[in-house]
């Protein structure tokens, strides 16, 4: 990673006003944002806005041509142009044939995209940003940081300072009254402006309307003063339906800012009649700039689902860290990078992808479906296709390649790691671990891995069997929750078996965009686990989980390597995690724990993968409470602890302070005892308060269960 | 749904009114604008954009009032402390107003003014969005606007402030005797 990049990062986890901003506000937005949605389905609602929205995208040309001939038999003018480069010129045509001198803006991400203002300004044109965001921003020379709140990286201070400069006045830092400020310097401006250029949120295809969405106002006057309107509009607004606007209306102000509805909706449909009785010059272009290629990517065409609600950066652990101005370029954020591949150039987007963590909460929210962490994914997949893998990376994937050589390692780490090993925990990590993070003790390789201990373990030889995926961290660091599992299992009767071929999941390979490395690890797994013939597949690390039900498949599909695709299929069908299947045993009778004791309270951290991708949440605190505990609910406790496989290493700067909130979150719940369900945030909470001092204990739920159950 | 319309109109601060008849609703605006000090003189204008209040009560009940005007300039707009317009319908799950906004003249008397007055035919209040968009048409209105509370932004440090391009103030009068589907 550049040092540039580096130091960005650095500056604004340095920036309080940043940090404090948007930490304040990503709190607030996730309990407004719940209150907004109440009594809808969101599933239901995002369902139909991502079936609309594909299917414009699948037949974007066509959608494109029913738009403009609708629109154009209204009167308005409709351009359609691939070429960024020609929309500037046929804006700055129309100004030229309207002698104008003035120009007014709504807000319009199109036209940040293009760099228009700098065009208008280079032809003698004066440009005036009229959103207060905006405003400040262009004020303030700069690029908005988030797509929805442009100047939210900005404290009050600095607006005023801005301000006085403009209107030559000292000003203090009261907000209504700058807000006045901006009310009375721009009024003029929408009164003498000779052209309006908006956006557009939606384009319907089938009416030839456009739907405009404010707060301020702004775009009812950038469309009513100026004699000219010119609509910038990506081509993903468009739909073909007018009914599809219901449905955009419903989550995209919600989504954003939590609104049930903003102040303005604008459709407008054709020409109107100006004030003086003349009907305005219309112009609508619909820009592709990489729209159509993206569309026919299969794995990026659900990128034109985005409705630009932004609540993809609301909700991200990291652009809460770092802000916009790190994270992205003109469209910033977790779409912002997809978009910055897209319509910039992939390499631009080389650093800013490398920000995303993994952790889904984005797929959680978004109104239109995107699964931005696997685009993401993708374009890591491509830029490594591209330029190859970096060599360190490359040295340790073959390492992980080669499971007898990848095992030896380990072991040999374990009586290596010794003269560094302060009780469980490594400090210093040799090998290729060894660039290590701040804040957080890394766990001592066990002194003899869950593989060596598996066959001491004597088990019920029965009809019901089950094979032990354990998975790096539980197979080398953590034996003991492999233990406990193998204890809870065989208390229901069920023998645990562990193929000893196993190997890596593959996930740290496919989470750097290395596929062929995961692909080899995927089939490797495949043969090994399928060899023996069980009912389930069960783990209790949910990243090695989510491997086997859902990446194997992928990996090994996109790598064209198909002739294991069935087999993939018949091991995700068995592949369970740990929680789900004991909740099962416990309500089926198989399983109980013992009763009558008190064992105080408890707080539960989820895990991003168990949660997210595997939709399991209820199910371990269920059984905690099952086993005596009392369940104490932290705030976020679905939040990313900032383990994120090899991300920690990667990125300790931004890492460190996920993982400090998250330690904060546990100790405000007054709870000793924290319980998980994956050892990747075991390893990083526990690290955590090993170097935080705090007497919280950490443990797997596995753990805790099979401590409780019935003799 | 006149309840919950009022509930979710003032919870984004605009004032909900009820009266029963034209002429109270008259009443309610002439006092209003009284108690404004409107008057004949830049600043402290009102105008009256043309609409189905008007044609129901004729504007002779209106003349001779100090500072209110008639004709909607972008100028008088401009100048105006108080716009007055038409809403078609009421929509009661977010307390929004919607209405056929092609004519310049409702526009200006809505977005440029300090406060907006929006009479609205109670009968016209309707559930949602999507009884609503069996009413509407893009191909018989070119502008439909929908008016969701004042003007805001939260732009500055995200606290809430009303009144930045457009009105101040929404007053919303809900007026029975309307009745009928008014375009």
């Amino acid at each position: 990673m550049k040092r540039e990049f580096k130091a960005s990062i650095n500056r604004a986890l340095n920036d309080a006003n940043l940090t404090g901003a948007l930490g304040k506000f990503s709190e607030a937005y996730k309990v407004n944002r719940t209150k907004a949605y109440e009594g809808i389905d969101f599933e239901d609602l995002r369902g139909r806005i991502a079936e609309a929205k594909s299917g414009a995208a699948c037949h974007l040309d066509e959608v494109a041509e029913t738009f403009r001939m609708n629109a154009e038999a209204l009167g308005a003018k409709v351009f359609r142009t691939r070429d960024p480069e020609e929309v500037k010129q046929y804006i700055l045509k129309v100004a030229r044939e309207n002698g104008v001198k003035n120009v007014v803006k709504s807000k319009s991400m199109a036209t940040e995209e293009i760099h228009l203002n700098q065009a208008l300004l280079k032809e003698g044109i004066s440009v005036a940003e009229t959103d207060l965001g905006e405003w400040i921003i262009q004020l303030a020379g700069q690029t908005p940081s988030h797509m929805v709140m442009p100047a939210i990286h900005m404290t009050k201070e600095e607006v005023a300072e801005i301000f006085s400069k403009e209107v030559d006045e000292r000003l203090d830092t009261d907000i209504p009254r700058l807000v006045k400020v901006a009310r009375n310097e721009l009024r003029p401006k929408f009164l003498a402006a000779d052209m309006g250029i908006s956006g557009a949120n939606i384009a319907v295809a089938e009416t030839g309307s456009i739907v405009l969405v404010t707060n301020e106002g702004n775009a009812r006057l950038v469309t009513t003063l100026p004699r000219v309107h010119v609509a910038l509009v990506g081509v993903e607004k468009l739909v073909e339906k007018f009914e599809t606007v219901v449905p955009i209306l419903d989550a995209l102000p919600r989504s954003a800012t939590a609104q049930l509805l903003t102040s303005y909706v604008s459709i407008i449909s054709g020409p109107t009649p100006n004030d003086d009785g003349s009907l305005k010059d219309l112009h609508i272009i619909l820009m592709d700039n990489q729209r159509t290629d993206m569309a026919k990517d299969p794995k990026f065409k659900q990128a034109l689902q985005c409705i630009r609600c932004g609540s993809c950066l609301n909700v991200c652990p990291i652009f809460r860290l770092v802000g916009g101005h790190v994270f992205g370029k003109v469209y910033t954020g977790g779409i912002g990078t997809i978009l910055t591949a897209w319509f910039d150039e992939l390499k631009k987007s080389e650093e800013i992808q490398g920000l995303c963590i993994q952790c889904g909460n984005c797929t959680q929210v978004c109104p239109g479906k995107l699964d931005i962490p696997e685009m993401i994914m993708e374009i890591r997949r491509r830029l490594v296709l591209e330029k190859g893998q970096p060599l360190v990376q490359k040295a340790i994937f073959s390492v992980v390649n080669n499971r007898k050589l990848f095992h030896g390692m380990l072991r040999a780490a374990s009586v290596a790691g010794k003269p560094f090993t302060s009780g469980k925990f490594i400090r210093h990590l040799p090998l290729f671990l060894s660039e290590l993070t701040d804040g957080r003790s890394l766990p001592a390789i066990a002194d003899k891995p869950f593989r060596d201990i598996h066959p001491g373990i004597e088990q019920p030889k029965g009809k019901e069997k089950a094979v032990f995926y354990a998975g790096c961290l539980i197979d080398f660091a953590y034996p003991e929750t492999g233990v406990a599992l193998v204890k809870l299992l065989n208390k229901a009767g069920i023998e645990v078996v562990f193929p000893e071929e196993q190997t890596c999941c593959g996930a740290p390979a496919l989470y750097s965009g290395a596929y062929e490395v995961a692909a080899q690890n995927a089939a490797d797994n495949i043969a090994a686990l399928l060899e023996q013939d069980a009912q389930y597949v069960v783990s209790a690390c949910p990243t090695c989980t989510v491997a086997l039900a859902h990446d194997f498949a992928k990996t090994l599909e996109a790598v064209g390597r198909t002739e294991w695709l069935d087999k993939a299929r018949i091991l995700a069908g068995k592949t369970v995690d740990l929680a789900t299947l004991v909740k099962r045993l416990v309500d089926q009778g198989r399983l109980s724990f013992q009763e009558g004791e008190q064992l105080g309270k408890i707080t539960y951290h989820d895990s991003c993968h168990l949660k997210r991708t595997l939709n399991v949440s209820e199910q371990p605190r269920e059984l905690l409470q099952q086993a005596g505990y009392e369940l104490e609910e932290m705030f976020e406790c679905d939040m990313c602890c900032g383990m994120g496989g090899s991300y920690s290493m990667k990125l300790p700067e931004i890492s460190a302070p996920i993982l400090k909130r998250k330690l904060k979150n546990i100790k405000d719940t007054g709870a000793s005892l924290v319980a998980m369900d994956c050892p990747g945030c075991v390893l990083q909470i526990s690290g955590g308060f090993d170097q935080d001092g705090a007497a919280v204990r950490v443990k797997h739920t596995a753990e805790l269960l099979a401590e409780r159950l019935k003799d | 749904m006149y309840e919950q319309f009022k509930a979710r109109a003032v919870g984004v601060g605009a004032e909900v009114h009820r009266v029963t008849t034209c002429s109270d609703a008259v009443e309610f605006v002439l006092s209003f604008l009284k108690q404004e000090g409107i008057a004949d003189h830049p600043g402290i204008y009102a105008v009256w954009a043309q609409g189905p209040f008007l044609d129901a009560v004729g504007r002779e009940v209106l003349r001779g009032v100090p500072g209110l005007s008639f004709e909607v300039t972008r100028e008088r707009a401009a100048q105006a402390k108080v716009g007055i317009s038409d809403m078609s319908f009421a929509v009661a799950d977010t307390g929004s107003l919607v209405q056929d906004q092609a004519a310049a003249d409702q526009r200006l008397a809505s977005a440029l003014t300090g406060i907006h007055i929006a009479l609205v035919p109670t009968s016209n209040i309707l559930a949602d969005k999507t009884s609503l968009f069996s009413r509407i048409n893009p191909a018989n209105s070119r502008f439909i606007a929908f008016i969701t509370g004042p003007s805001r932004t939260a732009d500055i440090e995200r606290v809430l402030t009303i009144g930045v391009h457009g009105p101040e103030r929404l007053i919303i009068l809900f007026v029975d005797e309307l009745g009928g589907e008014k375009r």
